[in-house]
């Protein structure tokens, strides 16, 4: 419920938010979040605390707002953010700048662990003005694959100084965001509306399969992974729009569903629970989608709770029942979608989710936490 | 009072108002001063534009300037080269909106402000009244808010050039807070008499705390009573009306001295017995006005017969009760403003105290209390303003005094959701509240990161926020794609055509810069700005005749619909489409399709030389392809271009066009002669 959120004005526009990965079998919640900043004179990379948790009330909420544990300068606009492991973050810069910072525990201090100047750039890499923007990083530790406004493809490793493989003009238009298929596939997605699949073992420098979306092509702006169920990908579009994809068949999303008015900036499965879904936009909403309801044993009307809650059937071309996401049973096929920021008015550009946690990130200079997302 | 010492009198370097009259205009950022054709004495008109656009032209050469912590000023443009030429001096206040903290008043209150603006104006009377001073009293928790975080600010500080500036913030946001609190109980809820008085009560108990600490002093002592400070703790509590916390001390001195226990009962009975306006309707003005009387009367008796005459400070208490203004005054420096002591007054002589006459007891107690030791500072005049119902008068004040516009445009628009601000429309056009909020909203655009606030802004001025937006929104620098993305869902959601043009052709020229077609055509594609669009597939098609291969395959094959925005794209995607026919091998489709190119006039004349070179190997093919008729055309179309072209010499001097054009006709010849005899052939069997 809204009740559980809490809300920080931080004094600088966020571009990203991201929970700090558990460590394995870890039973607690989440505690620790990072957040990158943009458009700012001074852009800053954060690391929060979500909440002490031992204090927590009887039945477990929890009212503190979130609070700075430490800080660092970023060059360029947070573009991108992504944890390496429990110690390390990869930011990728409007410089086109690829860099680790690494959070110091013990004395909450933040410094740069390692960079790659320009790792994304404009026609030549030497010159003082060349960078281009780096839009999106996945991390796979060690590795680490960055995309970027120049079409480039680059993998490195946490550990080695160069690039281990650079695939220049991998695209013509911009690449906006990238993420792991497998551990040697990528999967990118562009601004004419296309999902590319990379196999990074293979030398030659194209992708290997292009999905697209039909009629007028579309930008597309995040894509995530089902973390089960690899062949279902779920992407976002610049009209808003929700693409569910199978990669194992056709060139054509298996469904489309009707999401926000404008920009979806991020698209993502629940990590452990991915009949749940989250999308952010520049509207200002952030939706939950569940597929986890099973309309025949849970009127609908029974757990609306005053939210903004509505149904969607969508058709799919697909005719195997495996997934929610894919399912073409029409008695099934049904999913319950609640807007989680009925009144924001700016763009909500990052969010993050974990165990039971939700955070994310405006424009309007705010981050907020919800501890109890499936309440 | 908190603002005297808030705007020290400041030198900008090179103005001299001595020389010209200077006049100025100022945004939370910055405030522009020019210099006008004006002498002294008057003269033409003022050669200073309109601020808006202004700041952010010389946004750059200001920030020369922002290196240094106060007020910095610099010469940012000579308007023309003439020996009366006027400067404009761009003047920084950095620290006013550079301030991390006022950040969160500008995006919190922005939410505020965006529900207000969208709130439901049918809502009736009171619960319309109900809503409107919930918002006042958000935008008051927002001030609140943002001054605790100021203050810690400053306590957490080591510099103390730093500390001084949180603490002159702090100041401005507890004035700027006192002020609303008043206009709230005022204007938006219009306290009416008797619960008017609970509410300014309320408004001194919250604003005057000069005093808590020494509250907090003789409180935490081990025994108050004994603490020489007792008796000035138990005054602060009379004079701000808090009985029960008045009556709980005197009880602790109380059981000290027993001896004066029964002078003690008489005060305690007295302080429990008077009559207060309540505020539900539970009894009628005269009934209260009836009690109180009653009451008045009894202390009068007490005072009279002596009763407390053994002690000095209860009997100066009850002078206080009786409304006696000089013991009221002998308490001044409890007090500390001529505010509380109005309604100090109010509360002991005229509880049921109309709004009307509020001005008459206002101005004189601020006589009374000042008594010509000192003149009223900005602060009071702006309060008199509003105990006189002068909202014009208060927001003009405070428009002088704060440095930013974000207070009068807030407190405007809310006077104006109330209804008490339509009458009033200024000489140029738009009304005070559109005139602040576009002030308001200019100054967000020239700060680096708030820009986005300012849009929802002018979205809510009717009359000029549109102009306003579209000057300001071309001038948002496109770092990133991303960026111009957000700037563009601005433009396209608001019908902005031109802007949205615009925004696409800077990014398209950027990406053709940067080589990279391909974003260069999608930017161009969105904009649907045919020209552009030519101008692109002109790159693409060069490229391809220097390099004899395609670059960005996968967007040409991909371009869908959008091929139809210009005839140039039409005929790169085609072409394309040509060349993967050839590649398949499927020659006659290829075949047709070359031919198509030129005889419906798609591909451009400059192109056509290629694209016969194009159909050489389909001449030089085993099989016959083309045609009788469909050669005859490709003759027709080489001929054309060699003869219909002005630029005859080219074609003679140069040898290997020559030889083209020479390699071209024999390879036609030949064909026809074989598709002759094939056709020949195939009619005759």
């Amino acid at each position: 419920a809204m009740e559980d959120v809490s809300a920080k004005f931080v004094s600088q526009k966020i571009s990203r938010t991201r929970w700090r990965p558990l460590p394995a079998a870890a039973l607690q919640p989440p505690d620790l979040f990072a957040t990158g900043s943009w458009d700012n004179e001074d852009n800053r990379i954060s690391i929060w605390s979500a909440g002490d948790f031992e204090n927590a009330g009887l039945n477990g909420e929890y009212h503190g707002e979130p609070h700075l544990l430490c800080d660092i300068q970023h060059n360029g606009d947070v573009m991108d953010m992504q944890f390496l492991d429990q110690e390390r973050i990869v930011v990728a810069s409007s410089t086109g700048t690829v860099t680790i910072f690494r959070h110091h525990q013990n004395n909450q201090t933040l410094s740069d662990d390692h960079r790659w100047e320009k790792a994304h750039y404009h026609v030549d890499q030497d010159t003082s003005c060349g960078g281009a923007a780096c839009t999106g990083v996945v991390c796979n530790n060690p590795e680490i694959v960055t995309v970027g406004e120049d079409g480039r493809i680059n993998l490195f490793r946490a550990d080695q100084k160069d690039a281990v493989r650079t695939i220049d003009n991998a695209d013509s238009s911009t690449l906006h965001a990238v993420t792991f298929l497998r551990t040697t596939e990528i999967l990118t997605v562009n601004s004419i509306g296309q999902l590319k699949i990379w196999d990074l073992r293979q030398q030659r420098n194209e992708p290997s399969q292009i999905f697209s979306l039909a009629g007028d092509r579309v930008p597309l702006h995040c894509v995530d992974r089902h973390p089960n169920q690899q062949h279902i990908v779920a992407t976002g579009g610049q009209d808003g729009m929700l693409s569910i994809w199978d990669i194992r068949q056709g060139t054509m999303p298996v469904s489309l569903l009707n999401a926000h008015e404008a920009e979806m900036w991020e698209v993502h499965f629940h990590p452990s629970d991915p009949d749940h879904l989250f999308t952010c936009s520049e509207d200002g909403s952030l939706w939950h989608w569940d597929t986890s309801t099973n309309v025949s044993d849970k009127p609908s009307f029974l757990h609306q709770g005053g939210r903004s809650t509505a149904y969607l059937s969508h058709s799919t071309i697909n005719q195997s029942v495996v997934s929610a996401w894919l399912s073409s049973d029409p008695t099934k096929d049904r999913m319950e979608i609640t807007n989680l920021i009925p009144n924001q008015t700016l763009s909500v550009n990052s969010l993050d989710v974990l165990g039971p946690c939700l955070v994310y990130g405006t424009d309007a200079e705010a981050i907020y936490v919800n501890r109890q997302l499936f309440a | 009072a908190p603002l005297t010492d808030t705007v020290p009198p400041q030198v900008v370097p090179g103005a001299d108002p001595l020389a010209r009259q200077l006049c100025f205009a100022w945004g939370p950022a910055e405030v522009l001063v020019c210099e006008t054709l004006f002498g002294r004495a008057g003269g033409f008109r003022s050669r200073c534009l309109s601020h808006s656009p202004c700041a952010s032209r010389f946004r750059g050469k200001g920030r020369a300037g922002a290196a240094a912590r106060s007020l910095t000023g610099s010469v940012a443009a000579t308007a023309d080269g003439g020996p009366s030429s006027s400067r404009v001096f761009v003047v920084r206040r950095d620290q006013d909106i550079y301030i991390q903290t006022l950040r969160k008043l500008f995006n919190e209150s922005h939410g505020i402000f965006m529900g207000l603006q969208r709130s439901e104006e049918e809502l009736a009377g009171k619960s319309r009244k109900a809503q409107l001073v919930q918002v006042s009293k958000n935008y008051r928790s927002v001030i609140r808010a943002c001054m605790e975080d100021m203050h810690q600010a400053a306590v957490s500080t080591q510099d103390p050039a730093l500390q001084g500036q949180y603490s002159t913030q702090v100041s401005i946001l507890s004035a700027m807070e006192l002020i609303w609190n008043l206009c709230e109980i005022l204007f938006v809820e219009a306290a009416t008499a008797g619960p008017l008085l609970l509410r300014l009560l309320d408004w001194v108990r919250l604003h005057v705390c000069d005093v808590d600490s020494m509250v907090r002093e003789v409180l935490s002592s081990e025994s108050p009573s004994k603490h020489k400070l007792f008796w000035n703790v138990v005054d602060v509590f009379v004079l701000q009306g808090r009985m029960d916390e008045a009556r709980h001390l005197l009880s602790k001195e109380a059981t000290a001295n027993p001896t004066s226990m029964n002078m003690y009962r008489i005060l305690d009975d007295l302080m429990k017995k008077m009559p207060v306006p309540s505020l539900c309707n539970t009894q009628t003005l005269t009934e209260l006005e009836l009690k109180w009387q009653h009451w008045h009367e009894e202390c009068q008796r007490y005072l009279q017969d002596g009763t407390f005459a053994s002690n000095p400070h209860m009997e100066s208490i009850c002078k206080i009760l009786l409304g006696d203004e000089d013991a009221i005054l002998e308490k001044k420096e409890l007090m500390t403003t001529w505010y509380h002591f109005l309604v100090t007054r109010l509360l002991y002589s005229h509880p049921t105290v109309k709004p009307v006459e509020l001005r008459f007891y206002a101005q004189s107690s601020m006589d009374l209390f000042l008594s010509g030791e000192s003149s009223p500072e900005p602060l009071d005049m702006i309060l008199m303003a509003a105990f006189e119902f002068e909202m014009h008068q208060v927001i003009k004040e405070c428009s002088i005094v704060l440095s930013n516009w974000w207070f009068v445009a807030h407190l405007t628009d809310l006077l104006d959701h109330c209804k008490l601000l339509q009458s009033h429309n200024l000489y140029f056009g738009s009304n005070m509240r559109e005139f602040l909020l576009l002030e308001y909203a200019s100054g967000l655009f020239s700060h680096h990161s708030l820009w986005q606030l300012g849009v929802d802004y002018f979205d809510y001025c009717p009359e000029y926020g549109r102009v306003y937006l579209e000057l300001h929104i071309e001038r948002i620098p496109l770092s990133t794609e991303q960026k111009a993305l957000k700037v563009l869902r601005i433009c396209e959601q608001r019908q902005m055509h031109e802007q949205v043009r615009s925004i696409c052709k800077i990014m398209a020229m950027k990406a053709l810069r940067n080589n990279r077609l391909g974003s260069a055509l999608s930017w161009s594609i969105r904009a649907k700005d045919a020209a552009f669009a030519t101008l692109i597939s002109d790159r693409f098609l060069k490229d391809y005749c220097e390099r004899g291969c395609f670059s960005d395959l996968d967007l040409i094959d991909n371009l869908g619909p959008s091929m139809l925005l210009s005839d140039r794209l039409t005929f790169l995607g085609k072409y394309r489409e040509f060349h993967r026919l050839y590649g398949e091998k499927r020659f006659p489709e290829a075949a047709r399709l070359l031919l198509t190119l030129m005889t419906a006039h798609i591909a451009p004349s400059s192109f056509w030389m290629t694209l016969l070179t194009d159909a050489l190997p389909l001449l030089e093919q085993k099989e016959v392809i083309f045609s009788a008729e469909q050669t005859y055309e490709l003759m027709r179309c080489l001929e054309d271009l060699t003869a219909g072209n002005p630029d005859k010499q080219k074609f003679q001097d140069d040898d290997v066009e020559t030889t083209k054009v020479e390699m071209l006709r024999l390879a036609l010849a030949r064909n026809l002669a074989r598709v002759i005899v094939k056709e020949g052939t195939v009619e005759g069997s």
